[in-house]
């Protein structure tokens, strides 16, 4: 234990070395973002440590979770819903009903020709007559001021509603890829996670009527003030007197703490939660369907469905900081959503820190991310002092200045290699 | 008339497109498999192969291109390609080497591999971003067309033209010759029958005396090989760009399952399967049908089953089904 409060010694000391030597703007920021990435490596440590699952996902669910806050929070437009709210009404329903009515069919009637014959018939003919309906409704939305607004909004409710949807969300994604996928081989699982995530960014890329696409949506309610609403109140420009600092700045570090506030009553929790369910007879239950599925089997542990359900646990707690992302830059940019920075990031945190060890994700969540984040800056510094030999107008030159932030990526995986051989377990091993 | 014009529409749109692209896919599942088949996992870092393989590739076409060497009508790619081959196939192979051998002594768990090749993915993917950087690059030259549009409508009369691009007349080509020479090699070689033998039972391969390390090293080099001449002939029809090598992984991965992980027809099958139902299903049939209909009617709307933004979509929704229906794929691959 010795060690591991060294480590989280070490990780505070690296962010107060930046609140000095950069600002505190600076270092709260990345401190936030390290909040928010230490909440997904638990949410894929419950996936990966407790049950051994491999989720290529993640990004998808991060952004269900985005979704989720624009859904939720933004005011509804109602030009948009009057045009095309009956349509898509219509249209959800008509889906929802071939989609039930195919169900039905498959599971009532007798195995043969004639029953699959009919479910392929319902699913197409459901399908055209939705998007018959739905098609122009959806047009008709995004002709609605499509500058401004062009979708339809969302249900003007408190923007932190959006943290617990976001996590619903995800955990129904996580159900269906987990329905059609666990009890396959474990590449199966993998290849069709990557699959779900590609599809997820891709609607919220092209549905523009419900994410206005890739013209993002901004300006999304915060669960704190505004800096300048701050500026403006009298007592607190009269507290920053007092205290003796710049206003914008102390605006803006008391609404970055804020954030970090609510972060971390959410990483508290999860934290709380995922050590008692990791203490539980569940979690030795997990473990041990881990260690060796066929000896579990044989005491009676049904391994799909507890795997079903440690893999929708694990991606509501990945929607959760999805939707917590959004809410802290208070834009959804589905062009954001990139597999390198919200699958394989999270990865290399969850197996850096330690797998199947909570502590170890938050340490990996913080120090992944505090490298991600500071080797832009020393890597363009790093590469500056390397190629300071060279002339400075010649092509080469300003090809590797311009190309240090790939060396990251390449950082990254160098780092995940080299943790996985020297150190599996990580920096602070499983108990 | 109105017949041929449709179907030369729709071999133009659709069949000559999708000829093509299977292909490339099916060389690319061909690489997936073979790793499957021996190493029993799904290699994560196969997109970022293709696209370093194609880089090292495009830099050696253009160092031709600025000697003026070129192939006449042919692009000058086919010159690069093999030297292509050769570095993808070091830098697979000093992969295996550092990475892969430790966990192959340790008889570590295939999740284990998939993580790694997760680490390599993110290695080769910055070692390109480095060299060539994250845009778009071109290098296909030579001639463009093996039949334009225009002379096929003059040759045949019809109203609408059929266009053959000679990257893609290159590309079916090349795939025979290439898929030839590697069931050949499979089938008629004493490495390839020792490698189909160590697929099928690594135990009792292992009892006869085959090589492992050298069966494990025939196979990278040809994963190599195979993800090089993918990703050129992929790049040379359409473009090259880092990402979208990356994005080709759900595509190939799911040829490979419909074929049956592990079976290097089932991969070529697979190929044609996506690639067929990726642009049959994307492509708006108005006009088709317009010319299959009563004269001077047309549908309303484009008849287009889903929009080309979603065709990852359609790769894995038959991605889907098959693990449904026939979890072990059309051709029943290794079972592990």
């Amino acid at each position: 234990m010795n060690r591991n409060i060294v480590y989280f010694a070490i990780m505070a000391a690296l962010l107060i070395f930046v609140g000095f030597y950069q600002s505190w703007n600076v270092s709260l920021t990345i401190l936030n973002l390290c909040l928010i990435s230490a909440i997904m490596s638990l949410g894929v440590n419950i996936q990966w440590g407790y049950a051994g699952l491999f989720n290529v996902g993640i990004m998808g669910f991060a952004a269900l979770g985005g979704l989720a806050a624009v859904l939720i929070s933004v005011p509804p437009v109602p030009e948009a819903w009057a045009v095309g709210g009956m349509g898509l009404l219509t249209a959800a329903i008509m889906g929802g009903a071939s989609v039930l009515g195919a169900i039905l069919v498959y599971f009532k009637m007798p195995k043969g020709r004639l029953r699959n014959i009919l479910v392929l018939v319902i699913c197409l003919g459901g399908y055209f007559l939705t998007r018959k309906v739905f098609g122009p409704a959806g047009f008709a939305i995004e002709k609605v001021e499509p500058a401004k607004t062009g979708y339809l909004g969302g249900l003007g409710l408190p923007i932190l509603l959006a943290w617990p949807v976001g996590g619903l969300l995800a955990g129904g994604a996580a159900w269906i890829v987990g329905k059609i996928t666990l009890g396959l081989r474990s590449d199966y699982l993998a290849i069709a996670t990557l699959g779900i995530s590609e599809i997820i960014v891709a609607i919220l890329k092209h549905e523009d009527w419900m994410t206005r696409g890739v013209k993002n949506v901004n300006g999304i309610p915060r669960p704190v003030p505004y800096e300048v609403d701050l500026q403006n109140s009298d007592w607190f420009s009269g507290w920053a007197m007092s205290v003796g600092g710049d206003v914008t700045t102390l605006s803006s570090v008391v609404v970055k703490l804020s954030y970090a506030g609510l972060f971390l009553i959410v990483l508290v929790a999860v934290m709380y939660l995922s050590e008692k369910a990791l203490k539980s007879p569940w979690g030795r239950m997990m473990r041990a369907i881990r260690d060796n599925e066929v000896s579990a089997a044989a005491m009676g542990k049904n391994i799909t469905a507890r795997h079903l359900q440690v893999f929708i646990l694990g991606s509501v707690v990945v929607g959760i900081a999805g939707a917590m992302l959004t809410t802290l830059d208070g834009q959804l940019t589905p062009s954001a959503y990139q597999p390198l920075r919200f699958t394989f990031l999270i990865w290399v945190m969850v197996i850096v820190g330690g797998s199947g060890n909570n502590w170890g994700s938050i340490l990996g969540g913080f120090l992944i991310w505090f490298f991600w984040i500071e080797a832009e800056t020393l890597g363009r510094s790093l590469m500056e002092i390397l190629t300071s030999g060279l002339d400075p107008t010649s092509g080469l030159r300003t090809h590797l200045l311009n190309s240090a932030d790939h060396m990251r990526l390449a950082t990254m995986g160098i780092i995940l290699l080299v943790v996985m051989r020297f150190s599996p377990r990580g920096l602070i091993p499983e108990k | 008339m109105e017949l041929l014009n449709a179907f030369t529409l729709l071999s133009n749109f659709v069949l000559v497109p999708a000829i093509a692209y299977g292909s490339q896919l099916a060389l690319g599942a061909l690489g997936i498999t073979l790793v499957f088949g021996i190493l029993r996992f799904s290699n994560f870092a196969h997109g970022d192969t293709m696209a370093f393989g194609t880089m090292v590739v495009i830099l050696f076409t253009w160092m031709f291109q600025s000697m003026g060497i070129s192939l006449g009508p042919l692009p000058t790619a086919l010159l690069a390609l093999p030297i292509g081959m050769v570095f993808c196939a070091a830098f697979v192979l000093l992969s295996d080497r550092v990475v892969y051998k430790f966990y192959r002594a340790k008889k570590a768990a295939p999740v284990v591999y998939l993580i790694a090749s997760v680490g390599v993915m993110f290695v080769m993917n910055g070692v390109v971003r480095l060299i060539i950087g994250p845009d778009d690059q071109r290098f296909a030259d030579g001639e463009r067309f093996i039949i334009k549009a225009r002379t096929f409508k003059q040759m045949t009369g019809l109203n609408e033209g059929l266009s053959i691009k000679v990257s893609q007349g290159l590309t079916v080509v090349t795939a025979i010759i290439v898929v030839a020479v590697l069931f050949w090699f499979l089938n008629r070689t004493r490495t390839g029958k020792s490698m189909r033998a160590y697929s099928d039972n690594e135990d009792l391969a292992l009892l006869s005396g085959i090589n492992p390390e050298k069966v494990v090293a025939v196979t990278w080099i040809l994963a190599a090989f195979l993800a090089t001449i993918a990703g050129t002939l992929y790049g040379l029809d359409k473009s090259y760009k880092p990402f979208t090598y990356f994005q080709l992984l759900l595509p190939i991965f799911a040829a490979a399952i419909v074929g049956g992980l592990g079976s290097p027809l089932g991969a070529i099958t697979g190929g044609f399967v996506v690639a067929f139902s990726e642009i049959m299903i994307t492509y708006p049939y108005k006009k088709f049908i317009a010319y299959l209909g009563p004269k001077d009617w047309a549908p309303e709307g484009l008849l287009q089953l889903l929009s080309t933004d979603y065709k990852f979509a359609v790769s894995f929704v038959i991605l889907v089904v098959v693990l449904l229906i026939k979890p072990t794929g059309l051709f029943g691959g290794t079972q592990s």
